[in-house]
């Protein structure tokens, strides 16, 4: 490295080596207009998810758009508080920030008629009880808790039904539909 | 088309573009882009799959969200996987990475948008955050006072007059009248409000074509002659800030001077910038043909750049022009600056 | 809530960066700490204040650091009247290019003073330290006009 020459007034004087410079932004989020949509219906403890218009798969979360084709979504459909576990991940180590008991569950929640699905927490079972292709519900805030924000449902339950088999859980069974509606 | 250029380069041209702006729109930025995408590739009959490139400019931190982009790519539909690339500056970098593509011989189409969401946030942070982290960002000083800085140096060098930014601010909408600059409050002294841009939610698309594919798409393409970007030092007291060498010589590498120009599309967002990349660029002050739009009114950070080349894209469609120039800016007070001239092909 | 009215939430993003400094802007910000200011010499003899690692204009590495004065001039200014949450200034103040005797190049800070009247190109303006300085650009709480200073 270059040597540096200084002024004989830092002669021993410990060097700074390091600066800080925090930053900070603030925003107001707004959610789209499917965003704001969903989350309305979800302050009435309804789900709602967005129909492709192109080949009527159903999304959900509604996000107004089929990313796979890159069309708006304008149609909605309500979704049953019932799905399967598509995927799931046992957490042994704390998130910062986040007060759950562990070891917990998190899970691809794919809603009874979703093609797609999202992240959730699975309590009410232990984990060596979860598998892929378990029937699971919704459990809610109480009502005077629920407002228009994601954190509305507590977790998913297992509903004690019979599984859904290995091959059409998660997005196994939405390619299996595709492939099976390409072959007809 | 300049010596520079001259018979190595393929013709590319601009076939068909989508812009919208508004102060404040609640879509988020797929649902802002889904239409502008679909509606120029629906213009030219291309789906995505037959565009051979897509090429975005965004920000993250205006975003308020790492890896932004990604998601916007939800307004593209990448599936089957496309051939993608993002720059974290305005779209006008993207159209010329995007030109860069088209000279590699590796396409024949592609699709180039930008986007902002200002509204949700702090413009003026996300502005603080693209200076110096160790001398002047924890400052904070905000994007008018930098301008302003420049400002005061142009008018006590004489290199503008107030009575020119004023007549600036007439001539790009601002005002009506000097009487009415003159009564408007000063922002960041010496700049008045009236010299200093709205902001505005936006995005803007469009496709680009080469020679032999261009012509099929779009009646009259807007065929790129000469592009050029440049970059001045980031440190605001090594800068001249009364002069932009930058602007200057991306102005002749990308031929401006080889012929007239009919249209000016300038990213200029303040009038201290519209009278300064003028005379850096060796053009008449007052303009025979006012732009398309203009940043002052309705500044859209990250799409500004590539609207400008939109707007003078259309005035070529429409046989207004026959040779424009579109300018496009990056970071503070003219820092990066990009000059693109399109062409009608008349002779 | 009705249900015209737009969603929204609050959405803060926080970044505690530190940033290693290098020799150059190291001995810089120690400077500061101990209320001097220091420059780099430049092949041509001028001196960059704040210095870098590098000539901004040439890139040639530069290596040799001097002390320059406390006592500069404003090149250009402008007013902040309502300061920002994140500026490091509360009440109105001035923003402006200072160039320190024996520098070349000015830097951007502040000016304290309580109306933009009395301010103008060329003004004598000294650094006010802060009391306690740590080795950053806010050790120097930011310049005040010479002749209001009486020491």
């Amino acid at each position: 490295m270059t040597e540096i020459r200084l002024p004989s007034s830092l002669d021993g004087i410990e060097p700074v080596q390091s600066v800080r410079t925090p930053i900070r932004m603030e925003y107001t989020f707004t959610p789209g207009v499917a965003a704001q949509t969903y989350l309305r219906a979800f302050g009435n403890k309804k789900i709602l998810g967005n129909v492709s218009p192109v080949d009527g798969a159903i999304l959900v979360p509604p996000r107004g758009a089929d990313p796979r084709h890159g069309v708006l979504c304008e149609e909605f459909v309500e979704m049953s508080h019932t799905g399967h576990v598509g995927s799931y991940c046992v957490t042994n180590v704390p998130i910062p920030g986040r007060d759950l008991d562990l070891p917990y569950i998190s899970a691809w929640i794919f809603l009874d008629g979703a093609d797609i699905g999202f992240l959730n927490l699975v309590a009410e079972c232990p984990p060596e009880k979860c598998r892929i292709g378990m029937r699971v519900e919704a459990v809610w805030k109480p009502d005077e808790e629920i407002g228009m924000t994601a954190e509305n449902i507590l977790y998913w339950r297992p509903t004690g039904e019979p599984d859904i088999p290995f091959e059409a859980a998660g997005v196994r069974g939405w390619h299996a539909r595709k492939a099976g509606g390409e072959n007809a | 088309m300049h010596e520079r250029q001259a018979g190595k380069m393929r013709k590319v041209a601009i076939v068909a573009a989508a812009s919208r702006q508004e102060e404040i729109m609640l879509d988020t930025e797929v649902e802002m882009m889904i239409p502008l995408i679909s509606e120029v590739r629906n213009k030219v009959g291309l789906d995505q799959s037959e565009l051979g490139f897509t090429c975005s400019g965004s920000s993250d931190f205006l975003a308020g969200q790492a890896f932004s982009f990604v998601m916007t790519l939800d307004a593209v539909g990448p599936v089957p996987p496309i051939v993608e690339s993002h720059v974290e500056m305005d779209g006008a970098w993207a159209f010329y990475e995007t030109w860069v593509k088209f000279q590699m011989g590796v396409i024949d189409t592609a699709i180039v948008y930008s986007y902002g969401k200002p509204s949700p946030g702090s413009l003026q942070d996300v502005l603080s955050t693209q200076l110096d982290p160790y001398y002047v960002a924890p400052l904070w000083p905000d994007a008018h006072s930098v301008a302003a800085l420049q400002a005061r140096l142009l008018l006590e060098d004489g290199v503008v007059t107030s009575d020119q930014l004023a007549d600036c601010a007439i001539r790009t909408g601002t005002v009506d009248n000097r009487e009415e600059y003159f009564s408007q409050p000063i922002i960041a002294d010496p700049l008045r409000q009236a010299d200093c841009p709205t902001y505005a939610d936006g995005g803007v698309a469009m496709i680009l074509a080469s020679e032999g594919k261009a012509e099929e798409l779009c009646d009259r393409p807007a065929w790129i002659t000469g592009i050029d970007h440049r970059i001045d030092s980031h440190h605001f007291g090594v800068r001249d800030l009364t002069a932009v060498p930058s602007v200057r010589l991306a102005a002749q590498k990308a031929g401006v001077h080889d012929g007239p120009i009919d249209v000016t599309e300038l990213h200029a967002a303040y009038t201290t910038h519209d009278l300064l990349l003028r005379k850096e660029m060796g053009l008449p002050e007052i303009p025979d043909i006012p732009q398309g739009s203009y940043p002052i009114k309705a500044d859209t950070l990250m799409a500004s750049g590539l609207l400008r080349i939109a707007e003078a894209a259309r005035s070529i469609w429409g046989g207004d022009a026959n040779r424009v120039l579109a300018h496009a800016t990056a970071g503070p007070v003219l820092q990066q600056n990009l000059v693109c001239v399109l062409e009608g092909g008349d002779n | 809530m009705e249900s015209n009215e737009r969603l929204s939430a609050p959405l803060v993003l926080e970044y505690p960066f530190t940033r290693t400094t290098g020799p150059v802007i190291g001995a810089f910000f120690t400077g500061l700490r101990e209320k001097i200011v220091l420059g780099i010499k430049r092949q041509d003899g001028t001196v960059l204040v704040p210095p870098t690692e590098y000539d901004p204009e040439t890139s040639e590495t530069l290596t040799e650091m001097v002390e320059v004065g406390q006592v500069g001039q404003i090149t250009t200014w402008t007013w902040v009247q309502e300061p920002r949450d994140q500026s490091p200034w509360d009440a109105p103040h001035a923003l402006a290019m200072i160039k320190l005797e024996g520098a070349d190049t000015p830097l951007l800070h502040a000016v304290l003073v309580d109306s933009p009247e009395s301010l103008e190109v060329g003004m004598n303006v000294r650094i006010k330290w802060r009391e306690e300085t740590e080795g950053h650009i806010k050790d120097i709480e930011g310049f005040i006009p010479v002749e209001e200073t009486n020491d």
